[in-house]
């Protein structure tokens, strides 16, 4: 583990998965207005896993994420991290906590540098560490060329390393990544998901919502499939993967 | 192959909105607008209408010989940047390599060391001391009573919108509460305060009251997004004024209050009292601005400086980063309404009588205008563009027509935001802002937008 938390909830206890879970949601209700966008969805992520989150368009996977880092808080139900209640604590708090989130559509400061980005992702820490930097560099070593470039000019597939970039700055035991491969090319997805591997390795969970079902599972040790804002399917990533129902929606039946 | 003929334009089309007209020429548009100018100028220095006959002096204008002379120069310029304009150019390439070369081989060297930016500020600061000894009487009046305060207020609104981000147009309101606060605590109001206080006492007690009230009114109100706060702080600032100029027992109403106390302190041993000169008030502006600034300079570099930079760019971002949006915002609000209250505290003490028709909504738009122009962000910018838009109108009194005043001002602003809008001495990331709005890669407008939409 290469992550040293700054604040851990009183009485957190390392656990594996089959202990107390990193980050469980118990029975999330979450509404936008009258709209219901979960009704009910409850997983789990242990910790040093890769879980994948997948679902059609508008089943609910970001508003679950941005419940689970704070951005929302649900009307009914329970967000645990190492089995303690978080939910209710602002995103800007929950930060402390070390949970770490990608939002979708990357959002980098546009018109800072990309150094400039980075160091704020680090804000939460009192002062940047200088060894996350060189981490962050080494993984994504367009960054590093361009680390002085104002970042809104960068191309999507680096404001996406960007965005990531970011936030390990701060640190993140758990890492929430929504669509980290929207509107990439192939090749570039490939590298992606590379590094997200290389990061779990490095000690970080990851939490991933993905369109890119196939990269997702082949990377995740677990998936969820998400349907209309309630979980309809879990199991192993590699049972996904070969289930002729995420197949058919997901994949595609006729790709081999 | 059978598409609908009838549909598809014909070709020719393309090839007529293609085709322009000699008239439709970039070069004869450009001189069609020299020409109105040259009307607009003629009209403007000529003759000055009278009420009884409005149309004898626009005639007058187009006879006389001031349009002949507007039309000889302006299109005498056109000419000779259509037609010689690159052997122009390159002569002033060729001059100006010459000349700016070196001095900016010396201004390179002069950035990069220390000793030379402390002097260069040092000398500034000397200069700044000893204005007033340099200068008419009138001028310290503008100095003391104009720009002193307006660079104060904007020191503070530049918080606000060049920081935050958030669009301020109700920023006079602390202005008025302050100097109110200043008539109040030393019993220049119709209602007594619980203890009379020195003027330099009530700065502290002013600073607290505009900081509540930017918390009171913030509070509620900063998870609007930019357009819809410039509103409420508009009605504000109204709210403001009518309280001011209404509640009769305790302003004063229209007439406002008279013969405050000035300026004193007494230490026992010595004591001194500003009385109608200018000059000793400057010094002590200064005093204040000088401090004001090295606080906000050290609080521009410091987390909070970074996270109101965050705000600006992307509020959920922010949020995920770790910034706390709502306090944030709430604590640049208060700060820059106590920048604001300072100023009004020295200006009632300054004058001596306040009534509602100095803190009028228009002064919330100039002190706008004052920071946009000088440029958004930037303190330098913020002090140069106060400085220059108040100067140029009193400057104007003696060259022109009183009533043209303001119209040489806004013919100035008009001008400046199309061809610089960063202001004059912008700041490095406003310089980012405008340049990637060019390439249509970010907007622009720092206020308010945010590029993802959706706020949490
Ligand atoms: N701010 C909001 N206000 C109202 N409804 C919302 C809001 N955000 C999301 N919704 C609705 O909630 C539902 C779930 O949205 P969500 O963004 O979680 O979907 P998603 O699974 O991430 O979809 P996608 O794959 O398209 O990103 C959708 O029906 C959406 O219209
Ligand atoms: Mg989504």
């Amino acid at each position: 583990m290469s992550t040293e938390v700054e604040r851990k909830p009183e009485g957190a206890a390392d656990a594996g998965p089959e202990g107390t879970p990193l980050l469980e949601l118990r029975d999330l209700h979450v509404y936008y207005g009258a709209i219901e966008a979960l009704k009910g969805v409850s997983l789990t992520v242990g910790e040093g896993e890769v879980v994948a989150l997948l679902g059609a368009n508008g089943a609910g996977k970001s508003t679950t994420l941005k419940t689970a880092s704070g951005m929302i808080q649900p009307r009914d139900g329970q967000v645990l991290l190492r089995g303690e209640r978080v939910d209710g604590i602002k995103s800007h708090e929950l930060v402390q906590f070390g949970i770490g989130h990608v939002p979708e559509g990357r959002r980098v400061f546009a018109r800072m540098t990309v150094l400039e980005n980075l160091r704020m992702g680090a804000y939460r820490l009192k002062r940047p560490d200088p060894a996350d930097l060189d981490r962050v560099f080494t993984l994504f070593p367009r960054l590093a060329d361009r680390r002085k470039q104002v970042s809104g000019t960068l191309s999507g597939g680096e404001q996406q390393m960007l965005a990531i970039g970011r936030a390990l700055m701060g640190k993140p035991e758990l890492l929430l990544l929504d669509e980290p491969s929207m509107g990439l090319a192939p090749l570039i997805v490939q590298q992606i998901f590379e590094i997200l591997r290389e990061i779990n390795e490095q000690g970080t969970t990851l939490l991933l919502v993905e369109q890119n079902a196939s990269q997702a599972l082949q990377l995740a040790n677990r998936g969820y499939v998400l349907e209309t804002g309630a979980v309809v399917m879990s199991d192993e990533a590699s049972a996904l993967l070969s289930d002729p129902r995420v197949r058919a929606a997901y994949l595609g039946e006729t790709i081999e | 192959m059978s598409a609908d003929v009838s549909v598809r334009k014909p070709l020719s089309a393309a090839a007529r909105l293609r085709r322009r007209r000699w008239y439709q020429q970039p070069r004869w548009q450009r001189l069609f607008g020299m020409v109105v100018l040259a009307v607009v100028m003629a009209q403007v220095t000529g003759e000055q209408g009278e009420r009884n006959d409005l149309f004898h002096a626009i005639q007058a204008n187009f006879q006389s010989t001031g349009i002949l002379v507007w039309l000889a120069v302006l299109v005498g310029i056109w000419a000779v940047r259509e037609f010689f304009g690159e052997q122009v150019g390159t002569q002033r390439r060729r001059l100006g390599g010459e000349i700016a070369r070196p001095v900016q081989r010396l201004l390179g060297q002069v950035r990069g060391q220390r000793a030379y930016r402390w002097g260069g500020l040092g000398a500034l600061l000397v200069f700044l001391i000893i204005l007033p000894l340099l200068i008419s009487t009138f001028w310290q009046q503008v100095l003391v009573d104009q720009i002193g305060v307006y660079v104060m207020v904007a020191i503070g609104l530049n918080v606000v919108i060049g920081w935050a981000g958030m669009l301020d147009l109700g920023f006079i309101a602390f202005f008025a509460i302050g100097a109110y606060s200043a008539a109040f605590w030393t019993g220049g109001l119709p209602v007594e305060p619980p203890f009379e206080l020195n003027n330099f006492l009530v700065i502290p007690i002013a600073v607290l009251t505009c900081l509540i009230a930017g918390v009171l009114l913030g509070a509620p109100t900063l998870r609007l997004r930019g357009d819809y706060l410039a509103i409420v702080t508009l009605g504000f600032h109204e709210i403001v004024y009518l309280l001011a100029r209404n509640l009769n027992e305790f302003t004063g109403g229209t007439r406002g209050a008279q013969q405050l106390d000035k300026f004193s302190v007494d230490l026992g041993f010595w004591s001194y009292d500003w009385e109608l000169d200018p000059q000793p008030y400057y010094w002590v502006q200064l005093a204040a601005i000088v401090i004001v600034l090295v606080l906000f300079i050290r609080l521009e570099h410091s987390r909070v400086g970074r996270a109101w930079t965050a705000i600006r760019e992307d509020e959920v971002a922010a949020a995920a980063t770790g910034v706390d949006t709502v306090r944030f915002k709430l604590l640049a609000f208060a700060i820059g309404a106590s920048t604001s209250g300072v100023a009004g505290v020295i200006y009632a003490s300054k004058q001596g009588f306040i009534n509602p028709e100095q803190f009028v909504v228009m002064m919330s738009v100039l002190a706008l205008a004052y920071v946009v122009f000088g440029g958004m962000g930037s303190i330098p910018g913020v002090l140069l563009g106060t400085a220059v838009l108040v100067w140029l109108p009193e400057y104007l009194r003696d060259t022109v027509d009183a009533q043209d005043r303001f119209l040489y001002l806004g013919g100035l602003l008009v001008v400046m935001m199309i061809y610089r809008p960063q202001g004059l001495w912008p700041s490095r990331r406003r310089q980012h802002e405008l340049k990637m709005a060019e390439e249509g890669t970010a907007g622009a407008d720092a206020l308010g937008a945010q590029p993802g939409g959706a706020q949490s």
